[in-house]
């Protein structure tokens, strides 16, 4: 459904993508961890065209959107919930959640609501309420459901666990995998919080300093040593590590 | 009180026009950060606009002056509007994400550039127009005073509070002004979304010209000359006003707009007309220094 080839991307000067391979499949839920500053936030939203793929190629069901401009690639059926949710501060939730459905046709918005309304109960008790007063969870919840609203098929999420109380975590962690199972949304999630994430993924992906390290499927490198050293050290839901015998690549 | 009276409706009738062209600052500050220096220009354009419309329309023998006025009104701003679009592509959007001050310096040599071609079409003499509506009511309270209340400056306060009520209606309630309001407050998420920047900005910066080619309109009919440098010192004026109200608050620019109006002229009448300029930029010293986020301005000061 997505490709990632050779993506490179830079900020002025200072590149901070080298040669990028990723695909994910329809129906999936694949993950990217990393350090902080590895590039994942960069390759999502290079993904959006922000900032443009400096050499590479992004190819979204079959169709290359590397140039398409940003307006234009929502409209082919990704959505984005970016880092620091960037809720619309001045705005209402339901203000927000219309911002959400701007490309698509009116008739659907009604259904569309009541949808992400049922799967954020909490949203339909503020709707009114001003998006920059809403609490870190309810605004990662206002940040998934106005992406949905978009009506996606695929879906980037941007850290959607930071800052939140661990049940809180647990919550969105379920109703992405709701999203993915019931909706059919694939998703392609951005952690750092790795033990929940691989989990839930069907593969996975790690990134460091700008490059993709290793990938696998979820369980593969959950039970890897390396990467129980570098991203689950001290997860005391983990199981006891195996003797490592190499630090993290 | 007479006095007072007559000030009050002079300065209330003034500050409608200069709330008007300060709603183009505010919006255009608000959505893309920058002064739109050359937006007092577009109204003295849509002011020449009204005038040749008039004289056309005398020619074709349109004579029903509410037909002409609302002719006039819809062609006023429709070529303001043009003016208004071509500037922000010609001027600005080529310099958007260059340096801050470099969109700046574009706007002040667009005010120029307007100035000099509207001189040099349409001469540089001051420009008489004959009345065109007449009349009014004699709201004297003691004998011997005169207060008096035009037709036209009803006309232009009934016109500015309906114009006002639409635009607020479009920023509030329709998805355009949804849209405008979401690129103001995080234009990398409005484009996330889907929206269309370019054609956003685009938006504002018609809606602002639409409203300065009524003032021009308004002040045509009022004052009854115009010249090609009207646009200068109304601008000035429209922009203290937006300050003075809080840039990039809408109804920050339409109370600072009546009360620059008001100052001026209750200056006028009861000091001296000669430094009434003076007492309003005056006030903008004031505000910069004591209130620099404005009457209604939010608190944040990033853009600056
Ligand atoms: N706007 C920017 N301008 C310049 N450099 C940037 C910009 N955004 C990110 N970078 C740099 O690019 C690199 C990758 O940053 P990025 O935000 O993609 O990391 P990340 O993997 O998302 O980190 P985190 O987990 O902390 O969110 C970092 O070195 C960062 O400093
Ligand atoms: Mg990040």
């Amino acid at each position: 459904m997505l490709s990632i080839r050779n993506l490179e991307a830079s900020y002025g000067r200072i590149q901070a993508l080298h040669g990028v391979d990723i695909d994910v499949e329809a129906g999936e839920i694949v993950t990217l961890i990393g350090a902080n500053g590895a590039g994942k936030t960069t390759l999502l939203m290079t993904l959006c065209g922000k900032p443009r793929a400096g050499k590479g190629s992004i190819t979204f069901e079959g169709e290359d959107i590397t140039r398409l401009p940003t307006y234009q690639i929502v409209r082919r059926g990704i959505a984005h919930a970016p880092e620091g949710r960037r809720i619309f501060p001045r705005m209402s939730v339901l203000e927000n959640l219309q911002m959400g459905a701007v490309t698509v046709d009116p008739k659907y918005f009604a259904d569309d609501l009541d949808r992400v309304l049922t799967l954020f109960p909490r949203l339909k008790e503020r709707i009114g309420q001003r998006g920059g007063t809403l609490s870190g969870g309810e605004q990662q919840m206002l940040a998934i459901g106005r992406a949905l609203m978009s009506r996606p098929r695929l879906l980037l999420l941007d850290e959607p666990s930071l800052g939140l109380a661990p049940l809180v975590v647990r919550q969105i962690f379920d109703i992405i995998r709701d999203i993915n199972r019931q909706q059919k949304v694939t998703v392609f999630l951005v952690e750092q919080n790795a033990f929940h994430a691989l989990k839930l993924a069907h593969r996975a992906y790690v990134m460091v300093n700008g490059r993709i390290a290793m990938s696998g499927s979820g369980a593969e490198l959950l039970a890897d040593a390396g990467v129980r050293a570098a991203y689950l050290e001290g997860g005391h839901e983990a199981p006891p590590p195996r003797p490592a015998p190499e630090a993290a690549p | 009180m007479d006095y007072f009276l007559q000030q009050l409706i002079n300065g209330l009738t003034l500050g409608s026009i200069y709330g008007l062209i300060a709603i183009g600052y505010t919006m255009v500050y608000g959505i893309i950060g920058m002064i739109n220096f050359a937006h007092g220009d577009l109204y003295m354009v849509g002011a020449f606009i009204s005038m040749i419309a008039f004289m056309l329309l005398a020619v074709l023998g349109i004579t029903s002056v509410p037909l002409a006025l609302a002719l006039v009104l819809v062609m006023a701003m429709l070529f303001t509007a043009v003016y208004g679009w071509a500037i922000e592509r010609i001027a600005y959007r080529p310099l958007r994400g260059s340096f801050k001050l470099a969109p700046l310096i574009s706007a002040i040599g667009m005010s120029i550039v307007l100035e000099n071609y509207v001189q040099i079409a349409q001469g540089a003499r001051v420009k008489p127009m004959q009345p065109l509506i007449q009349g009014g009511f004699d709201l004297s309270l003691q004998p011997g005073h005169h207060t008096s209340l035009s037709l036209l400056q009803i006309l232009i306060m009934l016109l500015t509070v309906g114009l006002m009520a639409v635009f607020s209606w479009i920023i509030t309630k329709t998805p355009l002004g949804r849209a405008q309001r979401a690129t103001e407050q995080d234009m990398t998420m409005a484009t996330l979304l889907g929206v269309n920047v370019d054609r956003i900005i685009s938006a504002t910066f018609i809606i602002g010209a639409c409203l300065a080619a009524v003032a021009g309109l308004m002040v045509t009919l009022y004052y009854g000359v115009i010249d090609f440098y009207i646009g200068f010192i109304a601008g000035m004026k429209a922009f203290t006003a937006a300050v003075l109200g809080g840039i990039g608050s809408l109804p920050g620019a339409m109370l600072g707009g009546l009360l620059i109006g008001l100052i001026e002229a209750f200056w006028s009448g009861y000091f001296s007309i000669e430094y009434k300029d003076v007492a309003t930029f005056g006030i903008l010293v004031m505000v910069l220094i004591f209130r620099p986020t404005g009457l209604l301005g939010k608190p944040e000061i990033e853009k600056v």
